[in-house]
């Protein structure tokens, strides 16, 4: 039963990927990534991992792909012609992709990943809070200023561009 | 497997309880808005229908199920015809992590009285809301019309601004009841409902969550003297019905939340925890009604610097002090 969720809700998740990133219709696009982001969520769930599920689908789901949808609709974009990339455009995203599949076969068949304790992630809210912020509460200090430091220069941005526009700003 | 099976069954019985209770109260809120707003506009309202119009919902529907299902010239069909059911759905699964009374015991078992108590019930609303935007947002652009274009991106822009300050104002509360689990929250305001302890939190939450319900005065997605109906303008007959239903049901999770987090939900004197919790939530929809009558709707620049100039920092600043509080006094 569990393992047919699982193998069922995988095959969604990789189905929606793959029509997301191949759709010339760009809406279409984000919302197949929705189901995909969705499906994500179902499996954290299955695991037994009901806070990253939320997460993900407020974080992922929820707020990203609504601004993603945004863009989409205020630009109105044309559906792009058929392009062939160049092959120096191509070729290494290729072989990137080839070491990266090589990789992930070599790892499963090397440790097929059910003796590693996924304790973590099925911890509780509160559990989790107190061990990120136990042991790597500099990170998310870190982090934070990132965030901060990307929110001021969008700022930045922002404002630049409305004095040019107007010219008297 | 015998106790599963019983507990599957009280599950499905819940599940269905709870469904039809919402539905209902839905329809019928619809009578109540309606009556209530004319009694404020010096009207009569609906009077035709049975008496009191009593009868007005059951008429609505049969009339909106009977009604052509029109799909617009070069609208996206597929989209279309999901948006509905995206807002209708989502609003009213919300209402299963909001409890509705103390654990009952029949024939020697526990059953607490919550669809389901998840360790993050409050998460799971937020996922919930923030994933309502898409029905409006698809609604609106899968229509081909510019109204509905407008609507829909005004939308989506001002339920993802309100949900951050809704969001940080329940912080505070999650801080005080120490757990994100709903059930745990009620508990935590046993003889003493959060709004005695938190008042800014819940101004910040009242306003936040009129506006994710995109009611007056936040009804900029379907500002009639503009966008006509906004994201829904091209839709017809329990398509239309069923954006409706999303909104009642909106206003219902609303009061439910707010009785919830803030009002001490089922806990009250006297009175069964039910009848308390559908009195809290009578109120808060009478509320809304009534804000609905009073107030004009807000211009658009005002209503984005309602929620990130004022209504965010303030909740951050709530948390800033109920954290320093905490702090030196403890809760």
């Amino acid at each position: 039963m569990y393992g047919f969720f699982f193998y069922l809700i995988s095959a969604v998740v990789i189905g929606a990927t793959a029509i997301a990133i191949t759709r010339r219709n760009l809406v279409h696009a984000v919302v197949y990534l929705i189901v995909s982001y969705f499906g994500t969520a179902m499996l954290f769930y299955l695991f037994g991992a009901p806070l990253l599920a939320a997460l993900e689908i407020i974080i992922y789901a929820g707020a990203i792909m609504v601004l993603f949808l945004f863009v989409i609709m205020m630009i109105e974009i044309d559906a792009p012609e058929e392009v062939m990339f160049s092959l120096g455009q191509w070729l290494p995203a290729a072989v990137f992709g080839l070491i990266y599949v090589v990789a992930a076969i070599a790892m499963i068949v090397e440790t097929p990943g059910t003796e590693i304790s996924l304790s973590m992630l099925v911890a509780s809210p509160r559990q989790f809070a107190l061990y990120v912020f136990e042991h790597h509460w500099f990170l998310i200090e870190v982090i934070s200023i990132l965030l901060m430091v990307a929110l001021i220069g969008a700022l930045h941005l922002g404002k630049a561009k409305n004095r040019d526009a107007d010219g008297h700003r | 497997m015998l106790t599963w099976i019983l507990g599957f069954i009280i599950l499905i019985v819940k599940l269905a309880a709870v469904l039809l209770v919402v539905l209902f109260i839905a329809a019928y809120l619809v009578w109540l808005e309606r009556k209530f707003l004319a009694r404020l506009q010096i009207r009569y309202g609906p009077n035709r229908a049975g008496i009191f119009g009593l009868l007005q919902p059951v008429a609505d529907i049969v009339k909106m199920i009977t009604k052509e299902d029109t799909v617009p010239d070069g609208a996206d069909k597929a989209l279309f015809l999901i948006a509905p059911a995206v807002v209708a759905t989502t609003a009213m699964l919300m209402f299963s992590v909001v409890p509705f009374g103390p654990d009952m015991t029949l024939l020697g078992h526990r059953i607490p009285l919550v669809v389901t108590d998840l360790n993050i019930g409050l998460l799971f609303v937020f996922a919930l809301s923030s994933l309502g935007v898409y029905g409006v947002a698809l609604g609106g652009w899968a229509s081909n019309s510019k109204y509905a274009l407008l609507g829909g991106i005004r939308g989506a822009a001002q339920m993802i601004s309100y949900e951050l300050s809704m969001g940080l104002s329940l912080i505070p509360v999650v801080m005080m009841s120490r757990s994100l689990s709903v059930v745990d929250i009620v508990q935590a305001q046993q003889g003493h409902p959060f709004i005695f302890f938190q008042p800014l939190a819940f101004l910040i939450f009242v306003v936040s969550a009129m506006a994710e319900s995109k009611r007056i005065p936040f009804d900029l997605p379907e500002a009639e003297n503009e966008l006509v109906a906004g994201y829904h303008t091209e839709y017809s007959g329990m398509r239309f019905g069923l954006f409706f239903l999303g909104e009642y049901v909106h206003i219902m999770v609303f009061g439910g939340l707010l009785a919830v987090l803030f009002l001490g939900g089922w806990h009250g004197p006297f009175l069964p925890p039910l009848l308390w919790l559908l009195i809290k939530i009578f109120l808060v929809s009478l509320f809304m009604i009534w804000v609905r009558g009073t107030l004009p709707r807000l211009r658009y620049d005002q209503l984005m610097t309602l929620g990130w100039k004022v209504l965010i920092p303030l909740a951050l600043i709530n948390i800033l002090v109920t954290g320093a509080v905490g702090l030196l006094v403890g809760f």
